[in-house]
């Protein structure tokens, strides 16, 4: 703690072990990158599987894909790139000393968004599915042709979009803190690093649906908009 | 008695009640919520003790079954536990963290000139994390254990295993996080906190074999993390992507597997090519020869590892092809591994040698990690392969890596900072003699194993023909032998924590900003950060060149 003393006084949100504001602002930064290159390989694995297993039995999978409903896959991108949008404004906000009430309002904007993604996905796409009988291990019954590729299908769909829904639910909690943090006035011209690094998060997990959109719902191919 | 160890006695004797990390506050809480690298250093390495004594227990176990034919001990279902603990609890809760959650937190900060790691709070969560996973598969162990193996293939995992999977599956999920988490926090603390003058090439090599193994934890952990929890979902749900059913392959599971579990094999030795090359240039006190070789082959075994892992599958049926390139790739990274080893012996050469207990743990690595290594070619050989598959000469050839050099090098690095992390020597007599016990109660278990292996027994198999009764009894006796060298360490290092005569700075006279400070260290390492002059392991210098700033 006398160590602490030696370097005089320092800025609030600053932690021990750096030398500086522009040092912990770039570990936290490089840190949140290197976090992300894991998700990357997390999300790979089932990214490289599922295209090996597209491969080997494309009907069944665009089999499969036909039975999603587009227009929910459609506005949920819509949504989330919305919520990028406002997480963006947020972290400018910030950093051009914007009123502490503007970043809140952001904030709450991109939690709203976020909610309102999973809520789309959860009361209306998986519940579909779950009523059609689509979903494997809970009384997947579909009777048409290549039924076996389409519950593998299914898994896929189940197992990648729920791994993206946990990621919300993640991020939802990590705006909450920054909520309350803002809310408390922690944030200011020269201090927005937890706003700038939950930033990327958000955008990251964006971007993974920016992925799972075309590779689940579009790449079935012949859809026509509003039924087939 | 070293002669290093006598003169560093009145020197620190002479500052007896200095504040330092262990000493800065006391009680559970003090350690439970520290966010000291140091400490939590000990946390581990007191966790992974037990996790080592646990796995042993298996082990010996397992050995003294296999002293008759038919089986002298249990059922082969418990057989077939025995080794699936011994090997999951081994490699990832002892094997994975050993080096790096130990001596790596502990060292990298100070190596590198900082007070602490860039986020020591993540620190301390990944210390949690391990101990949670630990302790959901110390639960499946005792609630009945498990039986795949450690590899956990599908579909007798998925489908026909009785026993407890998930929650080992669980508790192997769970700690990949926590060595996720470390990898991150060492590439950031190696990348933005190095003291002022300590550029990428004046690093320690124990830093560069640390960043190597920390890529590999941050870029192979979250596979096998989500193809283990895929993996307990199938088991849970009776469908899943590996489930032949449905069209899915249980080969893919091999391939999602080994993709990490290859690259493992380096994140458990790794580390501990880097701390040979601390305990071969003090003790020869001799610059390393070529350092730039060394570091790179570090990065290069890094980058190699990802692109090997198809020679755990040439008889599974995989493309020949796909074979032909496995193989080659396999042999390639054979290639900077030897590179360390040659300039280890080619800093040997003409140097000052002594032969103090961390000295003598690095000669045996030395030797039988060549030896691991070599054997690993005839395995990377297509042809030899289909024979030498599923024996013991596997077995034999993973635990001269694994054993003979990783808890080498690790056992090693233990006596080599022992003085820095506790301020106390140990009984130098006692810990050439354990070092000794080791290496002959290793090469006994293990090099019998080669043999059988080569005549055909196959590993995994609770009773074997009466043939290969001499060469068996040969490795169980030398488990023995092992099993108390392993305790002898034990006992003395517990014993000098209160005992032990006071260590001073520097008892080995060693190079490198952690022996620039105190033993023990404070708790936020140095009172002034370090500015520094000069590259690594600069032994003709007669004083380091560490200005202060």
């Amino acid at each position: 703690m006398a160590d602490l003393a030696a370097h005089g006084v320092h800025p609030p949100g600053f932690a021990h072990q750096f030398e500086d504001m522009e040092q912990q602002r770039d570990a936290g930064s490089l840190g949140m990158w290197v976090f992300l290159v894991t998700e990357i390989m997390f999300f790979g694995g089932l990214f490289a599987s599922y295209i090996i297993y597209r491969a080997l039995d494309l009907r069944a999978f665009e089999t499969g894909s036909r039975l999603l409903d587009i227009r929910f896959g459609a506005a949920n991108t819509a949504v989330l790139i919305g919520s990028s949008l406002t997480m963006a404004l947020a972290i400018r906000s910030a950093q051009v000393g914007k009123p502490k009430s503007q970043i809140i309002f952001y904030l709450i904007m991109t939690m709203i968004l976020g909610a309102l993604f999973l809520g789309l996905k959860f009361t209306f796409e998986w519940r579909h599915d779950y009523v059609e009988h689509l979903v494997p291990g809970f009384g997947f019954a579909y009777k048409g042709p290549f039924a076996h590729g389409v519950e593998l299908f299914f898994c896929f769909y189940f197992f990648m979009t729920g791994l993206h829904a946990l990621h919300m639910i993640v991020g939802l909690g990590i705006l909450t803190v920054l909520t309350i943090m803002a809310s408390r006035g922690r944030f200011t011209e020269q201090y927005y690093a937890p706003l700038e690094i939950s930033g990327l998060y958000w955008h990251f997990v964006d971007i993974v649906w920016i992925f799972l959109f075309p590779l689940l719902y579009l790449i079935g191919g012949r859809y026509v908009l509003g039924g087939n | 008695m070293s002669t290093a160890v006598i003169d560093a006695l009145p020197e620190a004797s002479a500052q007896p009640s200095r504040v330092n990390y262990l000493n800065a506050s006391y009680g559970i809480r003090s350690w439970l919520l520290t966010t000291d690298h140091k400490r939590i250093a000990l946390l581990y390495l007191s966790s992974i003790t037990l996790m080592f004594f646990v796995g042993g227990a298996f082990a010996v176990l397992m050995r003294l079954h296999l002293i008759q034919p038919q089986g002298a001990l249990v059922e082969p279902d418990t057989y077939n536990k025995l080794f699936t603990l011994h090997g999951v609890i081994m490699i990832f809760f002892f094997l994975i963290p050993s080096i790096p959650a130990t001596l790596g937190n502990f060292l990298v900060p100070m190596m590198v000139g900082a007070r602490d790691l860039a986020f020591p709070r993540l620190n301390l969560l990944s210390w949690y994390i391990y101990a949670i996973g630990a302790i959901f598969t110390l639960y499946a162990t005792i609630s009945g254990g498990v039986d795949t193996g450690w590899t956990f293939y599908p579909p007798y995992s998925s489908t026909f295993s009785h026993t407890q999977v998930v929650p080992v599956a669980l508790g192997v999920f769970i700690t990949g996080f926590s060595s996720i988490l470390t990898g991150l926090n060492f590439v950031v603390t190696i990348h933005k906190m190095r003291a002022p003058g300590l550029t990428w090439f004046r690093l320690p090599l124990f830093i560069w074999a640390i960043y190597a193994t920390s890529i590999i934890m941050i870029l192979g952990t979250p596979v096998v993390a989500i193809t283990i929890f895929l993996l307990g979902l199938e088991r849970l749900l009776h469908v899943g992507i590996f489930d032949p059913k449905i069209g899915g392959d249980p080969v893919l599971f091999q391939h999602l597997f080994w993709f990490y579990s290859h690259p493992a094999v380096y994140i458990m030795i790794l580390p501990g090519l880097g701390v040979m090359s601390e305990l071969v240039t003090c003790f020869s006190r001799k610059r390393i020869f070529g350092y730039s070789f060394v570091a790179f082959s570090s990065m290069a075994i890094a980058v190699i590892s990802f692109l090997v892992w198809g020679h755990h599958m040439f008889v599974t049926g995989q493309s020949v092809y796909a074979g032909l390139i496995f193989s080659v790739l396999s042999f390639l990274v054979a290639i900077p591994s030897a590179v360390k080893v040659f300039n280890w012996t080619a800093t040997l050469y003409k140097g000052s040698i002594s032969y103090q207990a961390p000295m003598l743990y690095a000669l045996g690595f030395i030797g039988l990690f060549t030896m691991g290594g070599l054997t690993g070619l005839f395995l990377a050989s297509l042809a030899t392969d289909v024979h030498l598959n599923g024996t013991y000469f596997i077995v034999a050839h993973f635990h001269y890596i694994m054993v003979g050099g990783a808890v080498m090098a690790y056992l090693g690095g233990i006596h080599f900072w022992w003085p820095k992390i506790t301020g106390r020597m140990y009984p130098d007599g006692w810990a050439r003699f354990a070092a000794l016990v080791i290496f002959v109660g290793f090469n006994l278990t293990f090099f019998p194993q080669f043999i059988i292996g080569y005549l055909g027994m196959p590993r995994r198999y609770a009773v074997y023909p009466p043939e290969f009764q001499v060469l068996n009894v040969m490795s169980s006796a030398g488990a023995s032998i092992l099993g108390v060298g392993y305790l002898i360490p034990l006992i003395y290092l517990i014993w000098s924590m209160r005992y032990g005569p006071a260590a001073g700075p520097n008892p080995w006279q060693a190079k490198g900003l952690e022996w620039e400070t105190p033993s023990p260290p404070p708790t936020e390492n140095f009172e002034e950060i370090p500015v520094v002059t000069e590259e690594a392991y600069d032994y003709a210098a007669p004083h380091t060149g560490v200005a202060r700033g």
